[in-house]
């Protein structure tokens, strides 16, 4: 079975980090990360860029919202996301309308990712 | 195993990271910023004690605010000689954690940190006491980091952020919430406070690369704790995406001479990708709002560099537009000193030479008048004006890798001068 594994932490936190602390961290993460592709097992992986760069569709509205940040809710979980190849934040955000309009209600948070490792598993 | 509460560095990037809103609030609570500074000082002392033991708190901000607050109200009653109070049971803090951080809700929070950056900006205080007080306040560098930044004692140090911290006691700050006007006055002045910082480290009156590096990278901090804070204010989009744009550059600035290196010179595979990323993404967003402002205009420019794989890719028109632009927004000589690099790319040096030409009495003093002037007289092979113009460049040089640049074209000349001559004495022995 394919798990997804979300990443949460203190994003001020991390943003404190020095670039020796970041590397660290980094480098550990890798050993992790090798072990996992030499066994077929990792999947995609990606770092988002920080959540200063969100921007929010609530899509329970019509028009569907624009929010400039993240996700804020606590009342709504996160049950899925989708990777999609966009030119902009508009070219994204009208994807996005598009994906509403097929499944209104709840939000999508958009946020650039920073690094993605497309992986093998479940290819 | 470690738990998260044992690792030491974790300790501190949770303090780091949490030191201005906490501060903030425990200065709104006691109106006093020595008050506030030694709550805040003794709450992390405390943390440093118990976190490793009980683990990280839900809200390390909260738990600051909290424990702060107690300490910093003990400390005053046992001062009025009231009979002394059992130390806190700490564990039994923890509880009234998630209260806490209910009441500190995000809007105290954000008028909070934005006052507690609005004092470093007085009116009165000059530039460089400015940049001190917020890198010592708001981001806590100890005064010794922060005079080996500016190239002074820490005496002289201590002694500048003294004074300007009794300057700013007896300003009058308001602790009600600011109104709507007032909130966008303190938040224009604090923004351009954020700018300075990051000016200091990017281009002053050092040369100490990790110095640079480090006052960028708070300044970076600063702009992004106050974009978390004011997420829909596109002119705060704006700055953010300007530092992180211009400072994704700076691995390529310098040659390993440590000379200035033009920006069509850099190795732009040398440019920090992560950065470029952010910043793009930033100004896209701030684009959204279509309200035009001075960082807007300057992250589009910066923008347009990063987007350019190779110097001959940049769009040099979409540039001189946007520095109209900016001329509008804020007209200054050195703002169309700027624009005249777009038009000598555009239609020529000779052009760009007209340009700067009235520009020569404002920026009498300013090394990048001459240092520009100097390569477009180059450009036009009148090489005797160029060298005046040099000369008067290095005169002018504010660090040493200004000057080393400079004097690369110097040396340039001079060779073409000497090749130049030698032509002239090989034609005259034809003769």
């Amino acid at each position: 079975v394919l798990y997804a594994f979300l990443c949460y932490n203190d994003e001020a936190a991390v943003c404190a980090w020095s670039k020796d602390e970041e590397a660290a961290v980094m480098a550990k993460l890798g050993t992790v990360t090798e072990k996992l592709t030499r066994e077929g097992r990792l999947g995609p992986v990606a770092r988002l860029v920080p959540t200063t760069a969100a921007t929010t569709l609530r899509k329970d509205g019509d028009p569907p919202l624009v929010i400039d940040g993240p996700f804020a809710e606590t009342k709504e979980q996160l049950l899925g996301f989708f990777v999609i190849d966009c030119t902009s934040l508009e070219h994204a955000l009208e994807t996005a309308r598009e994906l509403g309009r097929a499944n209104p209600g709840g939000s999508y948070e958009i946020r650039p990712i920073l690094n993605f490792w497309p992986g093998s598993a479940g290819a | 195993v470690t738990e998260p509460g044992n690792d030491l560095a974790w300790i501190d990037a949770a303090l780091t990271s949490a030191r201005p809103q906490a501060l903030a609030a425990l200065l709104r609570y006691f109106r006093d910023l020595d008050i506030a500074e030694e709550a805040y000082q003794e709450a992390c002392l405390r943390a440093l004690k118990t976190w490793p033991q009980n683990g990280p708190p839900r809200d390390p901000t909260a738990w600051l605010v909290l424990v702060g607050r107690n300490v910093a109200i003990d400390a005053t009653r046992q001062k009025s000689r009231q009979a002394p109070l059992p130390e806190h049971d700490i564990a039994a803090e923890g509880d009234a954690e998630a209260d806490m951080a209910e009441r500190l809700d995000e809007q105290h929070y954000r008028d909070d940190v934005l006052r507690l950056l609005f004092i470093c900006c007085h009116p009165d205080l000059p530039a460089t006491q400015q940049i001190a007080l917020a890198l010592r306040i708001v981001s806590g560098l100890n005064v010794e980091q922060i005079a080996r930044a500016f190239l002074v004692s820490e005496s002289a140090m201590e002694q500048r952020i003294t004074r300007a911290k009794s300057r700013i006691a007896h300003a009058a700050v308001a602790f009600e919430a600011p109104g709507a006007v007032e909130r966008a006055e303190r938040l224009a002045a604090v923004a351009a406070m954020i700018y300075l910082v990051f000016n200091e480290g990017y281009s002053a009156s050092h040369d100490g690369a990790a110095m640079r590096q480090a006052l960028a990278d708070e300044a970076i901090r600063l702009a992004r704790l106050l974009l978390r804070l004011f997420s829909a204010e596109p002119e705060i989009m704006g700055l953010t995406a300007l530092l992180l744009l211009q400072h994704a550059r700076s691995p390529a600035r310098f040659d390993t001479d440590g000379a200035v290196v033009l920006l069509e010179d850099q190795d732009r595979t040398a440019w920090n990708q992560a950065m470029i990323t952010e910043g793009l993404a930033l100004i896209d967003k701030a684009m959204r709002h279509r309200r035009r402002g001075p960082y807007q205009v300057q992250a589009a420019i910066a923008a347009l560099h990063a987007r350019a794989a190779r110097p001959e890719d940049t769009d040099w028109r979409q540039i001189d537009l946007l520095y109209a632009a900016l001329e509008e927004l804020t007209p200054s000589p050195v703002v169309t000193l700027n624009r005249a690099v777009a038009v000598a790319k555009l239609r020529g040096p000779a052009a760009a030479l007209d340009m700067i030409e009235p520009l020569a009495r404002p920026l009498v003093g300013y090394f990048h008048f001459f240092g520009l002037k100097g390569g477009l007289l180059k450009q036009l092979g009148r090489n005797e004006e160029a060298r005046v113009a040099f000369d008067r460049a290095i005169a002018l040089a504010n660090t040493a890798a200004e000057a080393a640049h400079i004097r690369q074209h110097l040396d340039q000349l001079a060779k073409e001068a000497t090749v130049a001559g030698a032509k002239i004495a090989r034609d005259g022995a034809k003769i």
